[in-house]
């Protein structure tokens, strides 16, 4: 019997990056996990609590909790939400004793995809291909609140024909930041210029992170200048063949 | 956020040798950091960061106590502390001071608790010359400006732009070399410190178990302000306190490798009473002024007082990528970068500036190299909802309240989640390759997509969801 794995896919992805899910279900797959995909999940509850709306994100956040309730594991292709989750709900539920506990419980079950490959899974080489020179963007969540830092660099470098080259500021923040990226645009629009000048003097011609919110801020300024990189959340690499 | 705050934001990010400007020399900053700190060159530098937190939270903790053996030292080597409310009592005491000595002229090293109530300008407000000494405070009171950073206070300024004051405020002649600029500087600050009557300094720390303040500084002019004239006021606020004397074993490492990489500064005093009859120098009168203005407020919270714990290095700026483009004198007060959006609504109140703990991508980077480990992220995160709660009892904000409320309300609802996600992908142009927007579709008109959109391109809705492409495929 292969183990269950409950996909918290994420609204972004849900919404916008479809095809981001559909890699993640590829690789667990491949591996031999039995991936469930519960349909009433939303939300984690993330852009409410960053905006300053902790009741409306604990309402969301709660409800978060009765879906996910009896999932052995569950796997989010995002750094920042497993991060909301393991960490955040703690803070937003310190008030609620016994949702409290249910968000303690899940800390222990709620990983972001890399790091479940490599401590549950327990592989680094899942068989991909991808011939291309890319560079790798350590989104801030994923790198200061999850520690995920030589994970997803492990995987790249184990998929054949892929070149990792680094860029100069590989940690500094993309400018994405959830509503700080329209309720100050213009710096959060330079930040983005100044990460794509980095990115542009590796020469790569991807841009790969864990995290789709960071890599639609990369992916819209990127677009904006027409330059010709194209942006990858890591699962897509892994699910290439 | 306010208009003011939006406009120096845009002004600074428009000025392109401005830009250039903050961005090399925060990032000097960050590079002289970051060798300072490596396990080679210091290999015990978590384990410090861990012991100056823990000794910062304790202190704070018991502060009262502090405080108390603080001034029982103090007094005992013959010096004198002197409670302060706010600047208006800061002022008034120098005053004071400054009537019953006949004093006309003081020298001030650099503070930034003396910037945080306008000392220069109340004193000058009654006829009393007090000239800064550190250079870079120099050029800025020259100038007539605010600190632009907590270490670095002229960071902004070219050499050239300082050349061009230095010749209209002194009338000296043009002069870019920077050792030339100094020598210039020194002329004028040596007779200043000849002839002042006060010195005035900060205390970058209060030690209670020695009754002694501790300066670090490279440029001497600390010394030279603490020692020449007769009288020295040492003005701090009262969260600089750290119980003994062998704690400044941990800060002093922490404090010059987390400001300029230093692994110490040049000059670190340490500094207790007046001169005694058997030393040659030093002044005859000292005085510690310890300042509330507002600590107490933060003290009192419990889940935001580590705020307290900050010993002024200025890394937080260095390292924040919404510093590095807005630079110093956008910021509301004379705290700028992540520690000042922390402090500045603690102190002055979450309304002086609401958009503030705003203007944060959240990125942690702040907390990464706070060598005492404020949680800055997190407190941005509590003053975010201390702001909105203040909006709701206002009455502010309502269209924002009520599209979070809608919002929450639909996530709650997960077939309402879809259908909103449909009824939104069917007024996008759809994509299935994944094509990118640049303008919003026609007749749309929504503040956040304009936002976004004046900036970056938008990606276009996919033909189906992964909900429904998942449903598609069992």
């Amino acid at each position: 019997m292969p183990a269950r794995v409950s996909l918290f896919v994420t609204c972004i992805v849900d919404q916008l990056f479809p095809k981001v899910g559909l890699a993640v279900v590829d690789v667990l797959e491949r591996l031999g996990f039995q991936v469930d995909f519960p349909e009433q999940q939303t939300c984690c509850g993330q852009p409410a609590f960053n905006s300053g709306y902790r009741e409306e994100a604990r309402q969301v956040a709660r409800h978060f909790l009765d879906v996910f309730h009896d999932a052995d594991y569950i796997v989010v292709p995002s750094g920042s939400c497993t991060s909301m989750i393991a960490h955040h709900f703690e803070d937003i539920f310190d008030k609620e004793p016994e949702n409290l506990e249910r968000a303690r419980r899940l800390e222990s079950k709620v990983y972001e995809f890399s790091r479940f490959l490599l401590e549950v899974a327990g592989v680094d080489d899942v068989g991909a291909r991808l011939d291309e020179v890319v560079t790798y963007h350590d989104s801030c969540h994923a790198l200061r609140e999850l520690k995920v830092k030589d994970g997803p660099r492990r995987l790249l470098g184990k998929v054949r024909g892929l070149e990792l080259r680094e860029m100069d500021a590989a940690e500094e923040c993309c400018g994405f930041g959830g509503t700080f990226s329209v309720k100050f645009a213009e710096v959060s629009g330079g930040m983005a210029r100044t990460k794509i000048d980095s990115i542009v003097r590796t020469g790569a011609s991807a841009v790969v992170s864990v995290d789709s919110s960071c890599l639609m801020q990369i992916q819209g300024a990127i677009s904006r200048v027409g330059l010709p990189i194209r942006t990858l959340h890591l699962a897509e690499v892994l699910a290439s063949r | 956020m306010s208009a003011i705050f939006d406009e120096k934001i845009h002004q600074t990010l428009a000025d392109s040798k401005l830009q250039l400007a903050i961005f090399a020399a925060t990032g000097r900053l960050m590079e002289k950091r970051r060798k300072a700190v490596n396990a080679d060159a210091c290999p015990d530098y978590q384990e410090l960061r861990t012991q100056a937190h823990e000794v910062k939270r304790h202190t704070i903790d018991h502060l009262d106590y502090y405080l108390e053996l603080f001034e029982r030292n103090v007094s005992a080597h013959g010096g004198r502390v002197v409670y302060c409310k706010d600047g208006t009592e800061v002022a008034d005491f120098v005053l004071g001071l400054a009537r019953q000595r006949r004093a006309s002229l003081i020298v001030k090293s650099k503070s930034m608790t003396t910037e945080e109530v306008d000392l220069n300008e109340r004193l000058e407000h009654h006829q009393l010359e007090s000239v800064e000494t550190d250079l870079g405070e120099y050029l800025i009171q020259l100038a007539h400006e605010r600190p632009y950073h907590i270490v670095a206070p002229a960071l902004h300024k070219t050499k050239e732009q300082v050349a061009d004051l230095l010749t209209e405020r002194l009338g000296v002649p043009r002069e870019t070399v920077i050792e030339k600029q100094t020598m210039i500087a020194r002329a004028v600050l040596r007779e200043k410190f000849l002839a002042a009557d006060i010195g005035i300094s900060g205390a970058n720390f209060l030690v209670a178990d020695s009754g002694a303040i501790v300066l670090v500084e490279n440029e001497g002019n600390a010394r030279l302000t603490t020692s020449a004239p007769k009288v020295h006021i040492a003005i701090a606020g009262i969260e600089k306190m750290i119980p003994r004397a062998q704690d400044l074993a941990v800060f002093l490492r922490l404090l010059g490798r987390s400001a300029t990489g230093q692994p110490l500064t040049v000059y670190t005093s340490f500094l207790s009473g007046p001169r005694r009859g058997d030393e040659i120098d030093g002044p005859d009168e000292f005085y510690v002024v310890l300042l509330d203005n507002g600590r107490t407020k933060v003290l009192a919270d419990r889940e935001k007082r580590e705020s307290l714990y900050c010993i002024r290095c200025g890394a937080c700026l260095n390292h924040c990528p919404v510093y590095r483009k807005i630079g110093g004198h956008s910021f509301p007060w004379v705290y700028s970068g992540p520690i000042g959006a922390i402090l500045t609504p603690q102190f002055l109140g979450v309304n002086h500036e609401p958009g503030l703990p705003f203007a944060s991508s959240l990125c942690g980077a702040c907390a990464e190299v706070c060598p005492v480990k404020i949680d800055i992220p997190k407190i941005l995160l509590d003053l975010r909802s201390d702001v909105k709660k203040s909006e709701e009892r206002e009455g502010a904000s309502r269209l924002e309240r009520f599209a979070f409320r809608a919002w929450a309300w639909v996530m709650r609802h997960p077939r309402l989640y879809e259908m909103a996600g449909m009824a939104a992908a069917s007024l996008a142009p759809s994509r299935d390759g994944g094509g990118w927007v640049r303008s919003a579709p026609s007749g749309i008109k929504v503040a956040p997509l304009d936002a976004w959109l004046s900036q970056r391109d938008l990606p276009s809705a996919p033909a189906k969801s992964f909900r429904q492409l998942w449903r598609e495929r069992r």
